[in-house]
């Protein structure tokens, strides 16, 4: 297990627990509509594309490339203090859907849109498993 | 359906002080900002029907009702979301009024947003990862500040945007907040030099792109138009006002996207006839996108726009957040905007841009927006 200082540990809800249980047996799956296949993450009730509440959670390859990213430097909340510089990505997965991560072995100066990155596994609880990032 | 076109006025307007410790409570400052407001208006406390309010501020509608001595009080609400409400609240106000729902609405608040509550920390808009913050809060993606950082950096790399065109929003505004007394950075100047050796906040944010922290209050008095020309100033016609939630849209996209085609076909004008804008600028990077997505400029072009001096008071195409916005006057959400758009609209504002018809004023990029215009 790997302890992230001041970072909040996420509080599943009735809604996205299967996301968290999957990632807690090192899967990553996604919300998808039986109907007509949208990926919807975060995870909701209904498909926004075709109104379905029929969904399924869906494996992706974990591979994406970093779409954005922000450098916190500065402490916002002060749980933060002695925590930064850190770096927040959103990767662009390859089957399309955005994930808000961060990267576990890249520089905070040294990333840039469009970097290749695949999913690492990182638990940070008994209950919670991060979906985090490496260079690929 | 005839909208409300015209038919409801901003009648007062009134504000404290802007400071880092008022010194006294969220309700006073909201009352003391309300007091003043129905004195420029030339109303008394007993003519308020209605009060609306922010959701996130502290004071209610039944405390300030019960310290004013209003005896029916015909309307209140609030908006919820964060600080981008502002319009919205005007928006609701105006069409209960248009439907004789209510005679005197205010709008109001009081916020001790430096030395209580901070925005800028999460405190107020914080859910320690429940909800949807589940999926960003974790990775260290806190406030509204680190999501539009994320936003403006992608825009960046779409657009050709740079830090220094955020830069000259930051150096605009304060040239306006160096005319302006009330103004918490008046009489100190910013170069752009200064902007950008200013330490990253939260990259690509340089400190000079981030709104300030702020004490004080502030009030709108809505009246009907025709009960608005009888009064002590000149009546703000409201010539739209309008919201728009957060829709399905591109990342890139701001909520204005959805809601400029919505306003300016409620106003019935384009962006060429506005005189003079307020943009939101909890960061100076937006006022950018703003301008863009409203239709000012196309995309790509608000960059350039700004480095060329266009949001300028003296010489602009367009003159952007005369008061200094909240990057230099104050940070109210929109609330200081929207008393500048009404004081642009009577020829009183320190920076005051020629023959105003027509005064625009954003409240939270897209979110929300009122057209102000000068009675004929």
């Amino acid at each position: 297990m790997s302890a992230r200082p001041g970072f909040p540990i996420p509080v599943p809800s009735e809604d996205s627990a299967p996301f968290w249980e999957y990632l807690r047996q090192g899967e990553l799956r996604l919300q998808r509509c039986l109907v007509c296949a949208t990926f919807a993450h975060p995870p909701r009730l209904m498909c926004p594309e075709c109104g379905s509440f029929d969904r399924e959670w869906v494996a992706v390859s974990g591979r994406g490339t970093v779409y954005s990213y922000v450098v916190t430097r500065q402490a916002i909340h002060p749980s933060f203090e002695g925590h930064t510089p850190y770096a927040t990505v959103v990767v662009e997965l390859a089957e399309g859907p955005h994930l808000t991560s961060n990267l576990i072995d890249v520089a905070v100066d040294d990333i840039q849109i469009g970097l290749p990155v695949e999913a690492v596994f990182v638990a940070v609880s008994d209950e919670v498993t991060l979906p985090l990032f490496r260079r690929a | 359906m005839e909208n409300f076109r015209n038919r409801v006025a901003i009648a007062g307007v009134g504000e404290t002080e802007y400071s880092r410790a008022s010194g006294r409570s969220e309700t006073r400052l909201a009352l003391d900002a309300i007091l003043h407001a129905l004195d420029d208006a030339g109303l008394r406390r007993e003519d308020v029907d209605g009060l609306m309010r922010w959701s996130v501020d502290t004071s209610g509608e039944a405390e300030i009702a019960s310290n004013l001595g209003v005896r029916d009080l015909a309307w209140f609400g609030e908006v919820n979301q964060a600080g981008n409400v502002g319009a919205a609240l005007v928006a609701h106000a105006a069409a209960a009024i248009a439907a004789g729902l209510a005679h005197c609405i205010v709008i109001y608040r009081g916020v001790n947003g430096r030395s209580g509550r901070r925005y800028g920390r999460g405190e107020v808009t914080g859910r320690r990862g429940q909800g949807a913050a589940a999926f960003t809060e974790p990775f260290g993606l806190l406030t509204p500040q680190h999501q539009l950082a994320m936003v403006a950096r992608r825009r960046m790399h779409e657009f050709g945007t740079t830090s220094r065109q955020f830069g000259w929003v930051a150096v605009s505004e304060r040239e306006h907040a160096n005319r302006n007394p009330r103004a918490m950075f008046y009489d100190t100047p910013l170069t752009i030099d200064d902007h950008q050796n200013s330490r990253f906040v939260v990259d690509p944010f340089h400190l000079y792109d981030c709104c300030l922290e702020t004490d004080g209050g502030g009030a709108l008095v809505l009246v009907s138009a025709e009960r608005a020309r009888g009064l002590r100033k000149p009546p703000a016609l409201i010539r739209a006002a309008a919201q728009a939630g957060h829709g399905e849209r591109g990342f890139v996209d701001t909520a204005a996207i959805s809601l400029a085609p919505r306003l300016w076909a409620q106003a019935g004008v384009g962006p060429d006839e506005i005189d003079v804008a307020q943009i939101y600028d909890h960061f100076a990077p937006y006022v950018i996108f703003a301008l863009e997505d409203y239709g000012f400029v196309a995309r790509g072009e608000g960059g350039p726009f700004v480095e060329a001096g266009g949001m300028r008071w003296d010489g602009g195409v367009l003159p952007v957040n005369t008061s200094g916005g909240h990057l230099s006057e104050a940070y109210l959400q929109g609330m200081n905007q929207l008393i500048e758009s009404v004081r642009q609209v009577r020829g009183e504002s320190t920076s005051q841009v020629e023959d105003v018809h027509l005064s625009f004023c954003d409240t939270g990029i897209g979110t929300g927006a009122v057209i102000l215009e000068r009675d004929r």
